[in-house]
């Protein structure tokens, strides 16, 4: 944190009045969002796993790796939830117009052959 | 734009308010009494939301409520645009900026690319100001940091029209010219502001908000151990605090902002009895603090039985009473302007 920017915080002083204080950070806090990353990197190993025993489509594997759900995917492509949990199927996947191909590539900021070549 | 001055703030949306109100000639204006006139503490924990598949909690009102409701309650009107097509959202930005008029602007973090990546999550409802253009860079005030710093063309495009729930479709906002704020309209604000927060906290019937959403999640943790196990039970109580003591919330889950503003606003209404009430929100702040350190115990794995998520849900029992304490106080001293 205080790396990047030190955060505004109320404090009392002497007298017992808030005032205006300066943060470098929590320790409390920062495990929280350590924790929170741990959990990321992990379930994005598991789906990777997951794609490359062809359980899933890489679809899943990059909305993972990019930290979205399925309404902030849904946001990205203008697809509909359903639509997308299809399209992790590995089967519909592989039938995907390059026209939507290209729409999960600019969402995730990939190119078309990282999706349809995934090696992880 | 010239004399631009930077405020840093602990909130966002109180910053621009702020910076921005200040801009119109409310040199009084401070941080704790924007957030306090557009009754910004809140609790919700929110339906049918899930963050990483746990809890979703929002500590202070809707996103853009504080903004709205401060300049509503002091009588100054606001200009706020949306927009389809993202050369009419530059466009109107780049008029705006040439009058010399500073903007503030809704952005995602996800592509803002002066955060560090991790805190970058798919979060719609930031706010910054917009005060100037040179050359390819757009000058940038975001009231988080301590600087100003800069976005390119593209980088600002991307953050406004970030996509997903809260999505900022280039949501743009600034107050009017306002004329002289008397006292008079100062007092009716703050006391306004005070009452229509105690409706938030205490009378809308929903067992999800307010003093009856903080137990509401507290009976969840009870749960939260048998149902999903320890691991992902610690993760959903690190997501709390996540939530209470982002950047930007002061700490304590806004509850020190909100003592604050009451300080203040015992001062502009000349009644004491209002400090004995701030304290009461330094308080629950503190309680917030120590259930924060207390949950770290059990993410953390030292502490992970079932007698510690209850004592988690305790404590948050504990606040819900402090808080629905001051609120009952402030509702009893029937304020007047």
């Amino acid at each position: 944190m205080s790396n990047f920017t030190r955060e505004v915080c109320y404090v009392k002083d002497e007298n017992g009045k808030f005032v205006k204080g300066l943060s470098e950070g929590w320790e409390t806090k920062q495990i929280a969002l350590d924790n929170a990353w741990e959990e990321i990197e992990r379930t994005v190993e598991e789906v990777k796993k997951e794609v490359l025993e062809g359980k899933v489509s890489p679809v899943k594997y990059f909305m993972e790796l990019r930290i979205m759900d399925l309404p902030v995917l849904a946001g990205y492509t203008g697809f509909w939830s359903w639509q997308i949990k299809r399209h992790m199927k590995p089967k519909v996947f592989k039938k995907l117009s390059d026209k939507k191909l290209q729409i999960y590539a600019d969402a995730f900021e990939v190119s078309i052959d990282d999706l349809t070549n995934f090696k992880g | 734009m010239k004399d631009f001055k930077h405020i840093q703030t602990a909130h966002c949306e109180n910053g621009v308010t702020v910076n921005l109100l200040q801009r119109q000639g409310l040199d009084f204006m401070t941080e704790p009494l924007a957030f306090g006139i557009g009754s910004g503490l809140f609790y919700i924990h929110i339906p049918f939301l899930k963050v990483n598949k746990g809890p979703a909690i929002s500590f202070r009102s809707m996103p853009g409520a504080i903004f709205k409701r401060t300049c509503k309650m002091l009588e100054i009107d606001v200009t706020k645009k949306k927009f389809s097509s993202h050369e009419e959202a530059q466009k109107f930005l780049d008029a705006e900026i040439q009058k010399g008029h500073p903007v503030g602007c809704q952005v995602g973090v996800f592509h803002l690319m002066y955060f560090p990546k991790a805190y970058r999550f798919h979060f719609n409802a930031h706010n910054l100001i917009v005060y100037g253009k040179e050359g390819d860079n757009y000058l940038i005030s975001d009231p988080i940091m301590e600087e100003t710093t800069t976005l390119t063309t593209a980088e600002l495009d991307k953050v406004r029209f970030a996509k997903g729930p809260l999505a900022p479709k280039g949501h743009l906002y600034y107050p009017n010219e306002a004329g002289e704020i008397s006292d008079e309209i100062l007092r009716k604000a703050i006391i306004k502001g005070i009452k229509h927060n105690t409706r938030d906290m205490m009378h809308i019937p929903s067992r999800r908000l307010g003093g009856k959403g903080i137990n509401y999640t507290a009976s969840q943790i009870r749960k939260w151990r048998s149902k999903h196990g320890e691991r992902q039970a610690g993760l959903f109580l690190g997501q709390i605090v996540r939530m209470q003591e982002e950047i930007g919330t002061g700490g304590g889950g806004f509850r020190f902002l909100y003592a604050a503003f009451l300080e203040q606003a015992s001062e502009i209404l000349q009644d004491d009895r209002l400090i004995g009430i701030s304290e009461q929100f330094t308080k629950a702040g503190d309680m917030w603090r120590d259930s924060a350190v207390q949950m770290a115990g059990i993410y953390k794995g030292r502490i992970t039985s079932q007698k510690d998520f209850d004592h988690s849900a305790d404590i948050m029992n504990e606040i819900s009473a402090v808080e629905k304490q001051a609120f009952v106080a402030l509702e009893k001293l029937k304020l007047r302007p």
